[in-house]
Order: structure tokens, then sequence, then C-alpha cells
């Protein structure tokens, strides 16, 4: 029986400059890539496969599975191209906080990761791909990537292994989109974050059309650990098909929102007490497993084990179990109207149903949130949500639709409402807001 | 990759050097364009006409190309920027929390809209999405430095000690210099600023907190069976599947339940 909360990767978070290479050191970091060194690429993919490991980003793939698509077979063209390691840090679902923390903090827990990921799919070459709109984790990462050079972690010849890996530290420019593992390639050679058709899958054809593995940085910061602890230590935590540690994000009308590490299974329930429950005066109404693009639920789904199947099967989707919390002052509909302005403001515009689909979705919500809804407006919503779900080329288009759907499968009434009054006097905005009297420092 | 800058460009010398090591820092040099226009903002403080066709010339690219790709990203300004950059978030949590009552006051007081530079050409005000600080809701960013848990009242006051010109330090980061010298870190130049700030504070060390407050730990590594130290097997070969990002399911199962969590409790 593992305890409540297992801090990993912020077990290092409060330390004295934890974001240097000497701090990192002290905590043994590092010691994972010198035992990486010592292991063959297939040993290290086949030890990350048997650990159970799932991405963090949303999806829940194989980590690595998805390492073993890379075609290694020298014979085949594919397989004697260069390869890439990608990770994406571009961190912007809403809700999603947990990657920022830890590339500020602990900056090297990622690197260390990325040199073994690298060496593991035969990368010489790799990108951290971090969204532009956080200056301080950029600052940070480029010093840790400079710190791991400069100790021979990362070059031509990691740790006298012969190896090489180079890392470049790559910052966008303010696009939801390259978060999608594709739309993140092209964005990284140069060009328009779009999503690509697949097949090709990236692992075949990728950065440059050559195989490439796009990782989440929770998935390649949890590597350095399992190469550490092993399997046996990593399956002691978690459950038996969502094994391991993860970040939780508590954000919204909670006591103590932040950062809670734990054994994936935890329930919403348990992750509350921790924190001493809703704020004063609040009852939860609904909350995101993992992101605004995964299905809301309610105050039914407190003991849904927060892994990957426990929230599918309660009809939503870990998603990066942003777990962002609303209570009962708040509008479910201007909250769905804002989500659904920010899937509009995003889209790419390259597919038909999700340019279109977005901004007449957002049309029909405004009327709702002014009050000024019309007899089928509901319909309507479900019908555009029908025609975007599943036709779009990439997951946003599903994702837009997911707030909508199911903030009218628990609140129908709330929509209804929206026929006769504004949201912002059946719901009060200033009830719901954060009022604290200190200022900024 | 071309030495000869063409056309109209007028950008310095020392700055289409610099363009040029990003370029050398990527296998193909494209990849160094969004690099690269974060240099020229900062060098000229918007995306420039000349900017645009000095990063085509050095790159063999049309300056539709290069111009296509600054306007699909929101961080690239073709307008003339403030000294300081103030963004909002508005995104859902942050608004709800107080970011909606805190882009319409700073509104007010600078007298400006969205995406438009106070009379004094100090502060560009605009509202922005989810910035991965919902933890710390609401949130501001001054020129993408995090300053967390502010109200309006707070707000108020950071604006108008950037408008003054005194020194401001953000919640989690560094001292704010201004946004064309952010726009030269994010390019890929350090500033020796990267030791300023803390490695985490507040929410971002709640769980933490509580797991020292109640002895937890990960377990031990030594406790596990480490049979791992040897050679791995070969585990059970993929699947033709493909790693992609799920479709969210439509369908919700509910749990009835009347389970509930109430408010009231203290958080120390």
């Amino acid at each position: 029986m593992t305890d409540t909360l297992t801090p990993v990767l912020s077990r290092n978070w409060g330390d004295d400059r934890a974001w240097t290479r000497e701090a990192y050191e002290a905590q043994g970091g590092y010691d994972a890539l010198r035992k990486a060194v010592t292991l063959t690429p297939d040993e290290i993919v086949t030890l990350v496969k048997d650990s159970g490991l799932r991405g963090r980003g949303g999806a829940g793939f194989p980590t690595g599975m998805k390492w073993g698509f890379i075609p290694q077979d020298p014979e085949t063209e594919a397989g004697r191209k260069p390869k890439y390691l990608v990770v994406n840090a571009d961190e912007s679902e809403p809700g999603t906080c947990k990657d920022i923390p830890l590339m500020m903090a602990s900056p090297h827990t990622l690197v260390e990761g990325v040199i073994i990921a690298a060496m593991a799919i035969r990368a010489e070459k790799a990108f951290i791909y971090v969204r532009g709109e956080v200056l301080h984790v950029v600052r940070r990462l480029r010093a840790a990537a400079r710190e791991a050079a400069e100790a021979g972690y990362l070059g031509t010849d990691v740790l006298g292994s012969g190896r090489t890996v180079d890392l470049v530290i790559h910052a966008g420019a303010g696009a939801y989109i390259c978060g999608e593992e594709t739309a993140l390639l092209d964005s990284l050679e140069g060009r328009r974050g779009q999503p690509r058709l697949r097949p090709p899958f990236p692992a075949v054809e990728g950065l440059y059309a050559s195989p490439t593995v796009i990782n989440n940085v929770e998935s390649i910061a949890s590597v350095p650990s399992i190469v550490s602890g092993g399997i046996e230590w990593f399956g002691s935590m978690g459950t038996e098909k969502s094994k391991g540690y993860t970040l939780y994000s508590l954000s919204g009308h909670v006591a103590r929102p932040g950062q809670y590490e734990a054994p994936l299974g935890i329930t919403l329930r348990e992750l509350l007490e921790l924190g001493g429950g809703m704020r004063e005066g609040s009852r939860l109404k609904f909350w995101t497993p993992g992101g605004s693009s995964t299905p809301l639920l309610t105050a039914e789904h407190l003991d849904v084990p927060l892994d990957y199947e426990g929230v599918g099967a309660a009809g939503s989707m870990l998603g990066t179990k942003a777990l962002q919390v609303f209570d009962q002052t708040t509008s479910v509909v201007r909250c769905v109207l804002r989500w659904t302005e920010f899937y509009k403001h995003e889209s790419c515009g390259k597919c038909t149903p999700c340019r279109e689909g977005t901004w007449w979705l957002v049309q029909v919500l405004q009327r709702i949130d002014a009050g000024q809804g019309r007899e089928g407006d509901i319909e309507l919503l479900l019908d555009l949500c029908d025609n975007i779900l599943g036709r779009s080329f990439c997951a946003l288009g599903d994702g837009a639709t997911s707030p909508i759907t199911s903030a009218i499968q628990y609140f129908r009434d709330e929509f209804e409402a929206g026929m006769l009054a504004p949201s912002r006097e059946l719901y009060p905005p200033e009830a719901s807001m954060l009022q604290r009297p200190e200022v900024a420092r | 990759m071309s030495e000869q800058v063409s056309g109209a460009a007028t950008l310095p010398a020392e700055t289409v050097a610099e363009l040029q090591e990003l370029m050398g820092r990527y296998p193909q040099a494209r990849s160094a364009l969004l690099p690269m226009l974060h240099l020229v903002q900062s060098v000229q403080g918007s995306v420039t006409t000349e900017g645009i066709e000095t990063c085509a010339a050095l790159l063999g690219l049309s300056a539709a190309e290069v111009s296509g790709v600054a306007t699909f990203y929101t961080m690239y300004k073709r307008r003339p920027m403030g000294d300081h950059h103030v963004g909002v978030c508005t995104n859902t949590l942050c608004a709800v929390m107080g970011g909606d009552a805190i882009f319409e006051r700073l509104k007010d007081h600078l007298e400006v809209g969205n995406d438009e530079t106070t009379a004094d050409g100090k502060v560009t005000l605009e509202h922005i999405e989810c910035n991965a600080a919902c933890d710390f809701a609401p949130v501001l960013t001054v020129n993408w430095e995090f300053f967390d848990q502010q109200t309006p009242e707070s707000a108020v006051e950071l604006v108008d000690r950037l408008r003054s010109g005194d020194t401001v330090t953000a919640t989690r980061g560094a001292t704010i210099t201004s946004w064309r010298e952010a726009e030269r870190v994010l390019a890929g130049f350090e500033d020796g600023r990267v030791d300023e700030g803390p490695a985490a504070a507040g929410p971002s060390l709640a769980g933490l907190e509580i797991a020292a407050e109640r002895g937890w730990k990960a377990p031990d590594v030594d406790q596990a069976d480490s049979k791992d130290n040897e050679v791995p097997t070969e585990s059970a070969e993929a699947g033709a599947a493909e790693a992609d990002t799920a479709r969210a399911e439509s369908e919700t199962v509910a749990e009835e339940s009347d389970a509930d969590v109430k408010g009231g409790g203290s958080d120390d």
C-alpha cells in the first residue's frame, strides 16, 4: 500500500536553487543517465514499455510503444533517416498547469529524460518546443541545457558513451493548436501550425519527414525515475492499467489549489479532502477531469478513480489531469461560452467543421448567455456538435464539443433558463471571484 | 545558407548575424523562423516589413510566406508595442476567479481597448488565453512573466508602477525589464536572469507540503524488487495501432450518487 501522495517529479521543487545542475545532482540527478548509458537503446525502450508508462499529455498512449514504432532497420529507407525527439512543452489546454511549474523548478529532470529518451530511439537531435508565453521557464530550460552540455551530458560523446545528443530549446509564439503533435511539427519547421493528415504518422515521417517521437513533458520527465527505480517500483504505484504516479492540478473554488503528485487512481474527493475541501461556502457544481476538452463531470463523480480507465468509464477522459473545480455560484453557460470562444479563436482554420462550426457555436451560446436564447437553440447546439465531433481534422474540433454536450447533459435547465434571463443575472459573476486583499509583490 | 540579404533589408548587421546564428542551430534553417521573428520584434519593436523581408531573404522564402507565418501566431505584433506587454488571462477559470473584472478595470484605468497601447507608450494591454498557471488564478503576465493571484486593485497598482518606471518583480520570475528584452530571450539568447525568483511557490508546493506534514513519500527504490537491474526482457510487441490523440467520447455514463464535498475547511 503506497502513501496517498507520492512526490517524485515534484520532490525537489522546494529545494534551494532547485533549477541548477548542482542542486539537481545533489539529489541524485543524472544518476539515471549514468545507468542508461550502460544499456542498449533497445533495452531502454523495453524498460519503458514494460513499466507501463502512458502519455501524460492527454491521450494516454503507452510511451515505450510509441518509441518502438520508430523504424530502426538500416536496410529500409526510413530506418536510415535521422531520428528526432520532440518534447511537447506547449502546455496550453485550459486548466492544465503541471509542466510549467515542473520546468521552472526542475528543468534538469526534463533534460535528463530527454537525453535518455533520445538515446533509446537513436536520435542525435532533440527539441523542447515550449510555448513562448512563459519567459522564466524558457530561461530555466536554456540554462539547464547549457549546464548539461558543460557537464558532458549533452553533446557528441554523452558521458563518454560515444553517443551524440544535442538539444535545442525552441520557444513558440502563441498558438494553442501547436500542442497538437503534427501542428507542432509544422510549427517547428517554421510554418503555420496546422495539423497534418495521417498517415504518414510522425513515427515514420515526422520532423523533416524523418522518424520522430513526440512526447509530453511529464512523460519524458518520468523516464529517469523509471530507469533508476525500475519497473517494479514504478508499478507499485497506480493501478493495473494506469501505472505509476502523476501530477494532478487542482484549481478553482477549492480551499487549496495546487499541484498534487499521487499514484494514478486517486479520486477528486480524496484530493479535495487533503487540501481542506472546497473554499468556504462553496459546494461543488462541476469540474473538468483533464482540461476543457474533457467532458465535464459533477458531484456525482467525486469517487471516480482518476486513471485512464476510471475517467473513461465515467464518460470523460483523464486528459491532462487538470481538475478545474467550479462551485454553485458559477454559470455553466458562461463557462461553456468562454471555452467555446477560446476554441473558435484557436481553430487553425484548416478544416471546415471546426472553423465554421466553432463560429456558429459561439453565436448560439452568446445569445443564450445574454438571456436571448431561442426555442430550438439547445438542439441546434447539439446538432452543430454532432457535425464537428469526429469530422474534424484533429482533436481540437472534438474537444470543442466536449464542454457543450456534457454541460447540456447535466445542466440542460440552465441552458433553458438562457431563453429568459442572462447568465449574469442568474449567477452574478462577483460571487465567483477570488477576493484577496493583498497586492502583488 | 544564403549570405546575401537583398531587397529592402535594413536591419543592423549584428542583427543579421544573430539571425544567421539562430538558423545554424537547426538541421534545416527554416526551423529558426519563429525564433527569428522573436528577434526581429526585440530589435524593432514589432514584426516590421523590413524584418519580414530580411528573414525571407536569409531563408530563401518569399515575403508572403514569412508574413503568412507571422500572422498566424498571436505573440507576433505588427503594430509598435508599448514598453511593457500586460496580459490578463480571461480564459474560463481565470475569468470566473476575477480575470474578467481585472481586464475591465485595466481597460478603464489605462483608457485602452484590447491589444492597444497607452498614450504614453508604456503599456500594451491584451487579454490572453490560458497561461498554465490555473492554480494561481486569476493570473496576469507582464512581458510573459507571472503575476499570480491578482485582484483588480493589485492589477491597477501593478500597471501604475510599470508606467512610473518603478522596479517590478514577477511573483514567480525575474525583475521586469521590457517586452523587447523578453523577446530577445524567447528568440534564443540568455539574459543572465535565470537565477532570479524562486524554484516554486505557493500552490506549486501544496501537495509536497501536505506530504511532508504527513510523512508521505514515494516508495523507496531499495524496497522494491529490483530485478529490472538485469537486462530487461522483450515485452509484447506493439500492435499496428498508432499513437494518436484519442477522440473524446460523447457518451457519458453518470454514476448515481449523492456525494458532495462541503466547503468550509481551513487549508493549514
